[in-house]
């Protein structure tokens, strides 16, 4: 073990929007930054080993894991939480799909399920049931058994792709 | 006399209402235990055990102690002048025995992850920073890891005082088995395997104790199923008043029966609260979870069932040996799932000629208690398994075989061998059901034509029972002070608005929904005017919680009386101030009508403005009592049993041993359906935990019991691209217990997945005259059954 005890680093970075500045810890998570230091409790730890997906974080528009990303990785990134994504209505009509379908049932694994689903709706607009299923793959629900999720992110594309 | 709830205008019984509660979960602002800070909060992480079972000979925490953000260090013996151990025993499970469990292990640890010193610190991180640091000297002891050779007179006895390694035992002989094996055309055996596994709640539990030492207040923000349990617990065992313990449960992320238990670190978490005069947060981890989290299912069903050449079922012979870690948890015990193998097995047939023994044994492994569906697939999967086995034997439809064994739908009452009395199942018509529903006999044909292709496909069925609706029979006989009965207190507000208080909770199963669902039903309201105050042991009425597939059956019903007797304070006011007698009049939609013509009369919120503030216009005698309470329990059976039928569509790789779920369907008859949606997605999601046990889930030990896949990439949980959609169809018949007339479902897609699954596999493999009895049933299991690898 070095004498160096936790390194600390600036970043600068845009959370859902907002201009942030803070001094991290080196081996502080992306995950815990936004729970801790900033109060973004939405965004959820289900297992802390990149698996789970309750995490799922937007980072310049790409969905990653906030639990295998340092927040010093997102210096001069951009960044949305479910909390942004809920305030600027980007995912109105999956919530309110995954409301009316019961999609959801405990909320955990919810808003990473939405970050995925986001993700899906937009690059995949022509998804079928399979092809929805295989993209979910990096997001355990224990809940709902996957068959309500996978339809309302199904209802919700084929929507978007009808309107484009 | 008012109509029944279920008849009245404008009832939401039955009707598909979204979870007014999912709203802010979509958002994301649900309020999870670690989503709460405090001020002067600190976080504990522990020191566990890294043996199975080894003496504690030294502590040294200096180096710890010394180590950034510390606040205090504490061990077993320091943490045991605090809080008491506990013993997990139950008065009417006989000859059940345990040893004192402490929240912090003191001398020694029995498990391999047994807390042992508990590391206090500004943050989590300094907290696990520290507890590196803690050094232990261990003496690394004899380790039972094996349940079958537990009670073998060389195995050591884990607790001495107990004199051997035996927790509780029961033997049931009923009818004259002898006789039905006897006169048995065939007699088919098989040894199956439930693999340990675990609940996996994506909120790990978590905990976050305040304790105020200047009016001895201690609030406990909790991820619990049971929160006025709990508030019995803290008090007990950290000598606190009972009413100076307020338990507050918001939104939990998954309990699956994981969150109704004594957990040591939880214990010590409050505990250090006390000791530090200040907030202390605890978060389970993941890898701590799974060497912590109760785990279930590890047992082991040696059974035999002799049939008659007309395919009836003489009688049925099993023996369950299971193994439950070092002691049995406390307060529900580790008993009870043996104990409902035991009453469950052959549970859906008429054959009265039956004996099983169980026998439960401690072992030096994590605890095993109650989980989903507590005995449920076990039993299932032996009855069905055994089943399927004697429709081949004697050459039979496994769908026919059943149909001739199954319980008639006319037979209710009807008494079961164990003693159980069913109050009305419905087999018959749930299997006409489901054969429909999944097209039978095209499947078989398509089966058939596939198989000559080599395409290895196969059809397996799977009837249950599901206890529910549990009477104080089930803990509080035992001594427990776990509630059957529960409670709502419904109050209207000068708004009109109805604020519900129920001691039932929420986990996601949409508790919230339904009891706004039957309020709003009851008193005459809009959904809009309800809102549902759970999870708080300060506010709710006094209630057992969740556990048991009981929040709508038994929370529900006092409900909807609650809602009747508000109703009838409200009629009782307005009849006054319109000068009608209040039999003429309703409630509808929030307004008050005219019974017979439906015009409105007055709207709540006039009747509420006068009564809560010009009651000077009111009669003198004229009272307006607008908040009411009404408790319920069942007392008509030990338990409102359900049924239903699950069937399983898939196809085995012959070559690979992969299995592909292709289709899965269930019939389920749960009486009285409250919200559609939500039924059916409390089956979906069981069903996917059941086939998460038939298929993926297992908690490996070496046999020096070291947990080896106690994380989430070798732990493998049912995926989406995994899982098959689920069809569902219902059957109703409402329990004539509560005039609601609904049961539990909670667990029934649990209880039948993985027989289903299991007899499905058979089903493919049959030509090769192979099988799997194990569960999981892995790819490798699979191939060792074709004699593949060996």
């Amino acid at each position: 073990m070095t004498e160096s005890l936790p390194l600390n680093l600036p970043i600068d970075l845009t959370v859902n929007g907002e201009r942030i500045s803070a001094t991290v810890p080196a081996r502080q998570h992306l995950i815990d930054f936004l729970r801790e230091t900033l109060s973004l409790t939405g965004s959820h730890i289900g297992c802390e080993h990149g698996v789970c997906g309750a995490c799922s974080i937007r980072v310049n528009g790409a969905v990653v894991r906030g639990c295998l990303t340092l927040a010093v990785q997102c210096d001069g990134a951009s960044v949305d939480t479910i909390e942004g994504l809920s305030d600027s209505g980007a995912i109105a009509d999956l919530q309110s799909a995954f409301h009316e379908r019961n999609a959801l049932q405990c909320g955990f694994c919810t808003p990473g399920m939405l970050a995925t689903g986001y993700d899906i709706v937009r690059r995949l607009p022509d998804a079928d049931e399979a092809r929805i299923r295989r993209e979910l793959s990096g997001n355990i629900c224990r809940c709902t058994g996957y068959h309500a999720i996978v339809d309302a992110i199904e209802t919700v594309a084929a929507k978007r792709g009808a309107g484009a | 006399m008012s109509l029944s709830i279920l008849d009245r205008p404008n009832s939401y019984i039955g009707r598909t209402v979204p979870r007014p509660n999912a709203k802010k979960l979509v958002q994301g602002r649900g309020t999870y235990v670690d989503d709460i800070k405090l001020p002067r909060m600190v976080h504990v992480a522990f020191v566990r055990s890294p043996y199975a079972h080894a003496r504690i000979l030294a502590i040294r925490s200096d180096a710890a102690q010394a180590a950034p953000g510390v606040v205090r260090i504490v061990t077993g013996a320091e943490m045991a002048a605090v809080c008491t151990p506990w013993v997990g025993v139950l008065g009417h499970m006989k000859g059940l025995k345990s040893a004192p469990q402490y929240a912090l292990a003191v001398d020694r640890a029995c498990w391999q992850g047994e807390a042992v010193v508990a590391v206090v610190a500004h943050s989590r991180a300094e907290a696990e920073d520290a507890a590196q640091l803690v050094e232990i000297d261990w003496e690394e002891l004899f380790v039972v890891a094996d349940m079958e050779t537990a009670l073998d007179p060389e195995t050591p006895v884990i607790h001495p005082e107990l004199g051997d390694n035996l927790a509780f035992r029961r033997e049931l002989d009923v009818g004259d088995v002898e006789k039905g094996f006897a006169a048995a055309d065939a007699i088919v055996e098989e040894t199956y395997i439930t693999g340990r596994h675990t609940g996996v709640c994506l909120e790990a539990r978590s905990i976050l104790a305040d304790y105020q030492p200047a009016d001895e207040q201690l609030v406990v923000y909790h991820s619990t199923q049971a929160p006025h349990m709990m508030q019995t617990i803290f008090a007990k065992h950290l000598d606190l008043p009972e009413t100076n313990v307020r338990v507050i449960c918001k939104d939990v992320g998954g309990a699956f029966g994981i969150k109704v238990h004594t957990y040591p670190d939880e214990m010590a978490t409050v505990a250090l609260a006390k000791m530090l005069r200040r907030p202390v947060k605890f978060i389970a981890d993941r890898m701590e979870s799974f060497v912590t989290d109760i785990h279930a299912r590890d047992h082991r069903v040696k059974a035999r069932m002799a049939v008659s050449k007309e395919g009836r079922i003489l009688a049925i012979e099993a023996d369950d040996r299971t193994g439950i870690g070092p002691y049995s948890v406390y307060p529900r015990t580790s008993a009870i799932e043996a104990n409902q193998v035991v009453n469950l097995i052959g549970g859906p047939y008429t054959n009265q000629n039956y004996r099983c023994t169980a026998n439960v044994v401690f072992q030096n492994k994590n605890v095993m208690c109650q989980y989903r569906a507590v005995g449920h697939p076990i039993a299932c999967a032996v009855t069905e398994g055994l089943v399927d086995k004697a429709a081949r034997a004697i050459g039979m439809d496994p769908a026919e075989f059943r149909r001739r064994n199954l319980i008639a739908d006319d037979a209710y009452p009807y008494k079961a061998p164990t003693g159980m009395v069913y109050e009305g199942l419905s087999h018959h018509k749930s299997l006409d059901k489901l054969l429909e529903l999944m097209q039978y006999d095209r499947l078989r044909a398509e089966q058939a034509a596939l198989r000559e292709k080599g395409i290895h496909r196969g059809i397996g069925l799977a009837a249950f029972i599901e206890v529910t609706n549990p009477s104080a029979m089930f803990y509080g006989v035992g001594g427990a002070r776990i509630s059957a009965q529960d409670g709502c207190t419904i109050r209207l507000d000068p708004t009109g608005v109805i604020t519900v208080s129920i001691g039932v909770t929420e986990q996601g199963q949409g508790t919230e929904a339904i009891m706004a669902q039957i309020a709003a039903s009851s008193v005459g309201v809009p959904m809009d005017k309800v809102r549902l105050i759970t999870g708080d042991t300060e506010v709710t009425p006094y209630g057992g919680g969740t556990w048991a597939s009981r929040g709508a059956g038994i929370g529900g019903e006092a409900t909807l009386q609650a809602g009747r007797a508000l109703r009838e304070n409200i009629l009782s006011v307005a009849g006054t101030m319109l000068q009608a007698a209040p039999q003429t009049l309703d409630i509808r939609a929030g307004i008050i009508v005219d019974a017979d013509t439906g015009a409105e009369r007055m709207k709540l919120e006039e009747l509420g403005r006068v009564a809560y503030f010009r009651p000077d216009t009111l009669p003198r005698d004229c009272q307006p009592e607008l908040m009411v309470t009404r408790h319920y329990v069942q007392k008509d059976y030990a338990f409102v049993f359900t049924n239903g039928l699950q069937a399983s569509y898939l196809e085995v790789d012959t070559e690979t041993g992969f299995v592909t779920l292709l289709d899965h369907w269930v019939v389920e008859d749960c009486g009285t359906i409250i919200n559609p949606q939500l039924v059916d997605e409390q089956i979906r999601g069981g069903v996917v935990q059941g086939l998460g046990g038939a298929l993926f889930e297992e908690c490996l030990y070496s046999a020096d019991g070291q947990m080896l896949n106690a994380n989430m990439a070798d732990y493998l949980v049912p995926m989406a691209s995994e899982m098959p959609d689920i069809a569902i169809a219902h059957v109703v018949t409402p329990t004539q217990t509560s005039e609601l007339g609904a049961k539990g479902v909670g667990e029934a897609g649990t209880a039948g997945a993985p027989a289903a699954v299991m007899n499905a596999i058979n089903d493919a493999l049959s030509p090769f005259g192979a099988s799997v009895a194990a569960q999981p049933f892995t790819p490798e299991r699979v191939l060792r059954a074709l004699g593949k690898i060996r």
